[in-house]
């Protein structure tokens, strides 16, 4: 038996900066997970893979990871994805910069 | 120091301009991702966790001072104002953006820099022994021989293409600082008869097979050792496994045939590739050793450096740590911390990089190096100007006496920045060294030397440390698991593996009842963690790493 789907968002790589980001229901790339499109659907999913991967000259290596729903928008399910959202644990660069980030 | 030649330079500034126009084509969407990453990863530029990263060679770890003063120009322009010197002696740059990245390289090749071929299935910078021109113990300075090889294995056609990456590391000296046992191929500069040559060691690495190399050949003169090298990396070209990247480095290839098989190979090779060697190699390496003659070394009392010995404790700690016998008695080696304790190994400021460029130019000759172990080390110094160099070093928190102790640790990025990683290092490192500092244990417990991977493929050379630890995801949790007795040096071993692994906030607990043990168990407070180890064995540390277990089995 095919395993159950599990919730997924569209992450990516900005282009320009490579920081990390998250394809919105609305079609925008958010900085913030919390403001990713939790997908549901598998066929969905890979219908907004595609679309993502579509744009070459916006970001880079789009992919589905996995995520559950939390009181203010998706949440990361693995440690990888949380240092994603958040950034390095050493110094407070990247997102740290601009706005606190949860760390769980 | 070597100075770029006139093709040097026009080679450089031909790749960099090639490079700007794909940076440009892939930014205005005419290259795909798929398309620009050969091309980006030819010019040392990786994608990373959170941003990319430019990592630059250095090559043989030598740097003089104005050199280092454009790495930390790059620093301060377009990073975070600091950059990550490595265990490959490259330094790594953490927050470029895509549209600065050929003005960096540009900025690079002002100063005879640059990134090529820090990435992808090539040869790679060519490591050295990081005393190499100053050191007591050895046969000749290796670095022409390195420089020689970066320029016959820059941009070779023959060598662009091969099964996986390939590293080659060079010592002139029986005592190996160089981890040449740990290369793809490791070369020992020895003399035979007058003549001066390489011993030849092949097939070493680590990653998820760790391997110590073999002695390729005992002695390949130095009129030979291009064509046996070009034959040596031409065997495993061809017969390098292809169909498995986990299998194509060409420690698999010799463990896969054997030693004598390869040599047999390398030998037949050797005789079609050397008529093809007609001797300007030669005299190129005689060219370029012109560019590493020894600096004049000035003559003067010893007295100032002997009455602050004398005098000042804090000093003379650091002498005691930090300095190594140079080749004239009245000089010395000075190796500078970049291992404050509870600071990120390898992590130094664009200010501290530009204080040590002047400590360079005012002191030492004006040349510095670059670690595998990821500090920065000053050559050259006369005794009598290293109570200004602490003094000056102490200012920028750059003085930490710890050199081979237990927080002088060798830790990769991981997962705060790599993407290959499968847990973090940086913070293990961070907490070991904070802790042994709290404790005020570590000049007690002598040479002792920790190496942290945040991934099976040993960026940190866990494999080769005292303790090593390996940082793995295990269910979706961080889990480290330890080795010990693992060796770098001539004496080179894989560490053995204590059993299960432990949880991050597990982690230092662990090293600590380690470290207790061998104080316990040690001889005497000369016997170093590695001799006891290798006295008492596993069993007295096994016990106190797994209690539960013991008592289970009784």
């Amino acid at each position: 038996m095919a395993r159950a789907f599990t919730p997924k968002i569209v992450t990516a790589n900005d282009l320009l900066e490579g920081d990390v980001i998250y394809l919105t229901e609305d079609d925008r790339w958010s900085r913030d997970l919390s403001e990713a499109e939790l997908i549901t659907d598998e066929a969905h999913a890979q219908v907004r893979l595609l679309d993502a991967e579509r744009q070459v000259s916006k970001i880079v290596g789009a992919y589905l990871a996995d995520a559950v729903a939390g009181h203010k928008g998706p949440e990361p399910t693995h440690f990888r994805e949380d240092f994603r959202r958040t950034g390095p644990s050493n110094y407070a660069h990247g997102k740290q910069e601009s706005s606190p980030q949860p760390r769980t | 120091m070597y100075r770029y030649s006139e093709f040097d330079t026009a080679f450089l500034a031909e790749r960099n301009a090639q490079f700007r126009a794909q940076v440009e084509r892939r930014i205005d969407g005419s290259l795909t991702e798929d398309e620009f990453k050969p091309l980006r990863l030819m010019n040392g530029l990786y994608l990373q966790l959170h941003a990319y990263m430019l990592r630059v060679a250095i090559p043989y770890g030598t740097l003089n001072s104005a050199q280092m003063r454009q790495l930390a120009l790059l620093a301060e322009k377009w990073d975070k104002g600091y950059g990550h010197f490595t265990t490959r002696q490259n330094i790594q740059y953490n927050w470029p953006k895509l549209n600065d990245v050929p003005d960096m390289l540009d900025a690079l090749a002002e100063v005879g820099m640059h990134a090529i071929q820090t990435s992808g299935n090539t040869i790679r910078n060519v490591t050295a022994d990081h005393f190499a021109g100053a050191a007591a113990d050895e046969v000749a300075d290796p670095r022409p021989y390195a420089e020689l090889l970066r320029q016959w294995s820059t941009d070779h056609p023959e060598f662009q293409f091969m099964p996986r990456k390939f590293k080659i590391a060079i010592t002139g000296s029986e005592n190996d600082r160089a981890v040449i046992k740990a290369h793809d191929i490791g070369l020992q500069l020895v003399e035979r008869d007058g003549v001066l040559g390489a011993r030849v060691i092949v097939g070493g690495g680590l990653g998820r097979t760790p391997m110590i190399g073999k002695e390729l050949s005992d002695f390949v003169a130095f009129d030979d050792l291009l064509a046996y090298l070009e034959a040596t990396v031409s065997v495993w070209n061809q017969i390098g496994r292809r169909d498995n990247k986990y299998k194509a480095r060409i420690k698999i290839t010799v463990h896969e045939h054997g030693i004598d098989a390869i040599r047999a190979k390398v030998n037949e090779r050797f005789l079609q590739v050397r008529p093809q060697f007609k001797g300007a190699d030669m005299n190129l390496l005689d060219e370029i050793k012109g560019h590493f003659a020894a600096p004049a070394f000035r003559k003067a009392s010893v007295a100032s450096f002997e009455s602050a010995y004398t005098n000042d404790p804090v000093f003379r700690s650091w002498v005691d740590t930090n300095i190594a016998p140079h080749k004239n008695a009245d000089h010395a080696i000075v190796t500078i911390s970049i291992k404050k304790h509870g600071a990120t190994p390898g992590d130094a400021t664009d200010e501290q990089m530009r204080v040590m460029a002047d400590l360079a130019e005012t002191f030492a000759y004006d040349e510095l190096r670059i670690s595998h172990e990821q500090n920065v080390i000053l050559p050259h110094v006369h005794k009598s100007d290293l109570p200004a160099i602490h003094a000056k070093l102490k200012e920028h928190e750059l003085a930490t006496a710890n050199i081979g102790l237990i927080s002088d640790i060798i830790a990769c990025p991981g997962m705060d920045y790599c993407a290959l990683a499968t847990a973090r290092s940086i913070p293990v490192a961070q907490e070991i060294a904070t802790r042994f500092e709290d404790l005020k244990l570590e000049h007690d417990i002598g040479h002792l030397k920790i190496k942290i991977s945040g991934c099976i493929n040993a960026c940190g050379h866990h494999h080769v440390g005292h303790i090593g630890i390996l940082g793995l995801d295990r269910a979706g949790v961080e889990n480290y698991q330890i080795t010990l007795g693992g060796d770098s040096t001539e004496t080179a071993a894989i560490g053995d593996r204590t059993g299960p692994g432990f949880a991050y906030d597990e982690i230092v607990p662990a090293v600590e009842r380690i470290v207790d043990t061998y104080l316990n168990q040690r001889e005497s407070a000369e016997e170093t963690f590695l001799a006891t180890y290798r006295r008492v064995g596993m069993a007295p540390f096994k016990a106190a790493l797994y209690p539960e277990a013991q008592a289970n089995a009784a």
